[in-house]
Parts: structure tokens; sequence; C-alpha cells
């Protein structure tokens, strides 16, 4: 769990062009995505998605919600990159602004669910009278399967991106807290924490000191895969048609849009199912490097 | 033994509990009063109140709660706003097309994910483990749909093996019936096989380590026994767990995989009621669907005393 790792704080400083990173850090940095090649490639993929959904106005798109009767379901070609929707509406525009959704919703639940599944892990692992009841809790809603649990909080609300994020962050918390609560467990036996604990160091100390750092190797690698699994479950959730409202472009909205026509014109479900596969792709091997450098262990139980 | 079952089954209870609780607030929060969608456009708010006292919506949540359980443990689920069937009925009209997928997938994807992840674990580092590995991250990085319409393209349209969409009861004879939900249960198990391949592999792996194998392999027990009888053996609860623990992710995939290729099932039907916010149905789907993964898995909890001896309660 105490394996140095250069990468987030080499990463920082290279992004920031302000801050020259050390010589040392940079080699090591190289060294480190040398040895996990999973981590370089799928780091690149991602950067470049977010980049795309980042820069989508400037990627030669028209305004990706125009509808135009003239130019309906037209092929691809090179006026019509990706070719048109049902609506005439220029598919490689959509598609490339439906990267900002899977990506704002993929990266904001693997935050949201992590800080919270975090506090609860915690508060499990440390007071014992809870923990009883906060697990029957947990094991009762991993007894719904998430996308179920998902769909079932989406038929309570409007479909809307903060919904979407809420319905499936609520669906993963319970798999973190159970991770962390299990770290925290074990964690409490170890010999520095009792000796912490003998020297008469606070709750607070002993959290924030000794355990919180040693759950941030663990969750970091589930955070990818939570990461990954909320960008499945956000395209699910908008095919069926419970999730990001129709009008704005979504890989999982486009497909919805694609699936009346799909036999005559493969092309409309083709450019958003290519992109979010590679997306997923990326973040998952994010995660399986992550997780080979972090713990040679885990990555063998994994 | 004994002693063990009961004390498994009773743990089921708060669980399914807190799964039936969560089930009815989603009735309760939601939004619409029933009240005044059965009383009608024409009706004056005395009316309205009239038709909630005589439903029983005006008592307390909680005595609400224990009288819509005691329905629901009497096998009365409620009635669909949509169709006005009762909920149970609608689900037993449904259920043969979707347990055909399950079971379909489940015996595919465990024929072929078990065998994967052996060999992977036994030439662990070749060409063969690579690919099988790789395969499995490709399984959990495509998701259902884009398989679904993949292969659909593919052997449905252009080879034209398979009939694209629908679905055919096995009453009508069992080559249809395969030949109908071969490519769906193809799409649902990849992910499945990814999942239990890569649980497999990595607990052959260790197991393969150990001394008695070893021993087997010095006095010259055959390769292929060595793998299946020796160490799968050993290596069978993670992997019996975690086919259970992936009967999740077939439940969530079903949903999809029926909507790709147009079966009649249970996933289908909660599609639906979320479209026309039929909340008694997406209850009824949940808690059933829940109730199932529950059982699926205290069962196999129950087996692990036949897969090893060693377990003893």
């Amino acid at each position: 769990m105490q394996t140095s790792l250069p990468a987030p704080s080499a990463l920082a400083a290279a992004a920031e062009p302000g801050i020259k990173p050390t010589l040392g850090r940079l080699t090591r940095f190289r060294r480190y995505l040398r040895r996990h090649p999973s981590v370089l490639i799928g780091g690149s993929l991602l950067a470049l998605m977010a980049l795309i959904g980042l820069l989508a106005p400037l990627l030669w798109t028209v305004d990706p919600t125009a509808i135009a009767t003239s130019r309906r379901t037209r092929v691809p070609s090179e006026l019509y990159w990706f070719g048109t929707d049902m609506l005439g509406r220029d598919i490689y525009s959509r598609v490339v602004y439906g990267a900002r959704v899977s990506l704002v919703v993929g990266f904001s639940v693997a935050i949201l669910s992590s800080v919270i599944g975090l506090s609860i892990g915690l508060f499990a692992g440390f007071v014992r009278w809870a923990d009883g009841i906060v697990m029957r809790i947990i094991d009762g809603m991993m007894s719904i399967p998430p996308i179920l649990l998902a769909i079932a909080l989406m038929a309570l609300t409007r479909g809307s991106i903060q919904n979407v994020i809420i319905a499936i962050t609520v669906a993963e918390i319970p798999r973190v807290a159970r991770l962390v609560r299990g770290v925290v467990l074990s964690l409490r036996e170890q010999p520095y924490v009792e000796a912490a604990i003998a020297n008469g160091a606070r709750t607070p100390r002993i959290i924030f000191r000794h355990i919180l750092p040693n759950t941030f190797a663990p969750m970091s690698v589930q955070a990818t895969y939570i990461c990954a699994s909320a960008m499945i479950i956000e395209a699910i959730l908008s095919f069926i048609g419970a999730g990001i409202p129709p009008a704005t472009p979504s890989w999982g909205n486009i497909m919805a849009e694609g699936r009346a026509l799909w036999q005559v014109k493969p092309h409309i479900i083709l450019f958003p199912a290519i992109f979010l596969s590679i997306t997923v792709l990326a973040v998952n091997l994010l995660g399986d490097g992550l997780r080979d450098s972090l713990d040679p262990r885990l990555a063998k139980a994994l | 033994m004994l002693a063990f079952i009961v004390r498994r089954i009773i743990t089921t209870i708060p669980v399914m509990a807190f799964v039936a609780l969560f089930v009815f607030s989603l009735l309760y929060i939601a939004p619409g009063d029933p009240a005044a969608v059965i009383a009608g456009d024409q009706a004056s708010p005395a009316d309205v109140e009239r038709i909630r006292a005589s439903l029983g919506l005006d008592r307390p949540y909680l005595v609400r709660f224990a009288e819509w359980s005691f329905r629901v443990l009497q096998g009365d689920l409620g009635t669909s706003i949509f169709t006005s069937l009762p909920v149970t009925q609608l689900i037993a009209q449904r259920i043969e097309p979707t347990l055909s997928l399950m079971v379909l997938t489940l015996i595919f994807a465990v024929t072929i994910a078990v065998p994967m992840g052996v060999i992977a674990a036994w030439k662990a580092g070749s060409w063969i483990d690579r690919g099988a590995m790789a395969f499995a991250v490709f399984g959990f990085s495509v998701p259902v749909f884009v398989v679904g319409y993949l292969l659909a393209y593919v052997f449905a349209l252009q080879l034209d093996w398979v009939p694209v969409q629908g679905y055919t009861p096995l009453s009508q004879g069992f080559w249809p019936w395969f030949k109908n939900l071969i490519l769906p249960a193809v799409t649902l198990g990849l992910v499945y096989i990814a999942l239990i391949a890569r649980i497999t592999r990595a607990t052959m792996l260790e197991v393969l380590q150990q001394d008695y194998v070893r021993t087997a392999q010095a006095k010259g027990v055959g390769q292929r026994e060595v793998l299946f009888l020796h160490a799968l053996k050993n290596a069978a609860v993670p992997i019996v767990t975690i086919i259970g623990i992936g009967i999740a992710l077939l439940i969530g995939g079903a949903v999809v995989t029926e909507s790709v290729f147009a079966i009649p099932g249970l996933g289908r039907l909660t599609v639906d009621a979320i479209l026309r916010r039929d909340y008694p149905v997406i209850q009824g789907v949940v808690l059933m669907f829940s109730l199932v993964y529950v059982l699926v898995n205290l069962l196999i909890d129950l087996t692990y005393t036949l897969v090893d001896p060693r377990i003893r309660y």
C-alpha cells in the first residue's frame, strides 16, 4: 500500500507550464509509464477524449441540435463526416459534443461516490455500534442490481444530467463504502495504528493521519472502475429513454435515436458506439494499470 | 449444517426488508397523486379526499408500508396504472423470455469462461493468456448494446444465419427458440465471460502454485486432470461466488439486450414501465429481480459446503 507513486504529482507538474518539474521526477514518471504501458495508453486516450469534449466548438463542428429536414439520414460523406440522423442533425457534431456528457457524468459520479462512500466507510469502520446498521443497508442496496437501482431512481425524477449523476452515484456508493470499511477494519489491526491509539492519539488524528492515506490506493483504482461503469450506465439510461433529455447530444441518446433505423442506417449507431467503447476502454486500461502499479498483490486478486 | 442454513436464511430477511422499504418508498415519493388520477378530471377536491381515504392513502407512512408488505407477502404486487392488470400477471406473462435468455447466457458464459480462465492461468504470460485477458478488458469496455447491434448486423442482417429480432417460445420447439436467443445470449454473455474468466485465472494462478499440484504433476497425472480435477476443484469457491454476483450484471444487461433484440421479456416491461411512469410495475420488477438475486446468492452460499467439504458451519 505504501508504494511511492510519482504519477499524480508529476502529472500535475507537467500539466502546468509555469512549474518546471525536476528532471528526477520526470525521469521517474517516464520510467513508471514505460513499466505500466496500460496507464500510458489509457491515460492518453482519455486525455484525447477530454480534449475533444473541451474543444468541441473548435473541431469543425456545427450546432449539434440544428435540425434540417432536407438532409435527413445521409450516409457519411465529405460534407457530413459521420452522416446525419433522422432529423438531419450532423452526427459528427453530436458525437463530439456527446463526449462532454459522458466525461462529465463519469468523472462526477466517480468523485461524488468516492467522497460519500469514503465517509460512510470510515464511519462504519470506526463507529462500531453503527457498523451493523450501515452494513445491513449496504447489503440491501447491493442486492438491487445497480442498473435497475439507477433506472428506478430515474423514474422518480425528470431526465437531466444532474439527476442522472445522482442516480448513478447512489447506485455506486455501496461498493465504495464496503471497500473502505474493509480497508479500515484491516488497518485498525495494524501495529502502527494500535501504537497511535496507545499513545493517546484522538480518533480524528488516527483517521486523517493513519487510515485515510492508506485508503487512497484502493480508492483510486475503484474510482476509475466506477467512472467506466457510470459512463456505461449513463449510455444505457439514455438509450432506454430514462436518462439525459433527448435534446442534449449524448452517446446514449444518439444511439437511442438511431435505434428505429439501425437495419438500414447502421452508421447512426456505429459512431457513438465506437466513441463510447474507446472511452470506456481507456478508463478501464487506466484502472488496470493503476491497480497493477499500486499493489502487486491486488493485481493478482482482481 | 441445518443451523447454518437457518442462520443464512435469517440474514436475508433484513436485506429483503430494506429492499422492500426502498421499493415502497419509490411509490410513496413518486410524483403524481394516485387519488387524483383515479378520481379523474371532473372530481372536486372533496371527491379526491374521499377516494384518498377509501384507498387508505391518508394514513401514516409506516402503516401503509406494513399493509403493502402484507399484501406483497400474499403475492399481490398491486395494479398497473397503464394497463389496469395485476402486476403479478404482467410479470408472469413476461418471465419466460427473460428466464430463457438468462439461463442460456449463464450456460454459454460458464462453459466458455471457466476453461478460458483455466487455460490462461496454465499458460500464464503466453500469447493465449494475453489474448484471453485482452478479450476480458474488451468485454468490460464494450457496452452491451454495441455488441448486440454489431452481432445482429453481421450474423443476422449480412449473413442471415439467425433471425434479426424477436422471440419464439420454447413450446414451439427447441430449435426456433434457440435460433432466436443465441445472439442475445452471446451479447449478454460477453461481460459475464470477461468477469468469470478473470476471476478464474486469478484463482487458478494461486492454486497452481500449491504443493499438491506439484505432487500430482510429479506422480505423472495428466495435465488436463491436474488442471480440471485437482486445481479447478480447489479454485471453485471464488469462481462460484463471482458467478452468483455476476447475476446482477445479467439482470442489468437483460434490460438492454431485450430492447436491442425486441424480446418481449421483463427487461422490456421495465423499459415500457419507465417510459409510462407506471410505478407499481417498476416496483414489482425491482422487487422481483432483487429477490431472485438474493435467493441465487443464498443458494450459492449453501452450495459451498458441496463444493468444498472443508467448509463446515
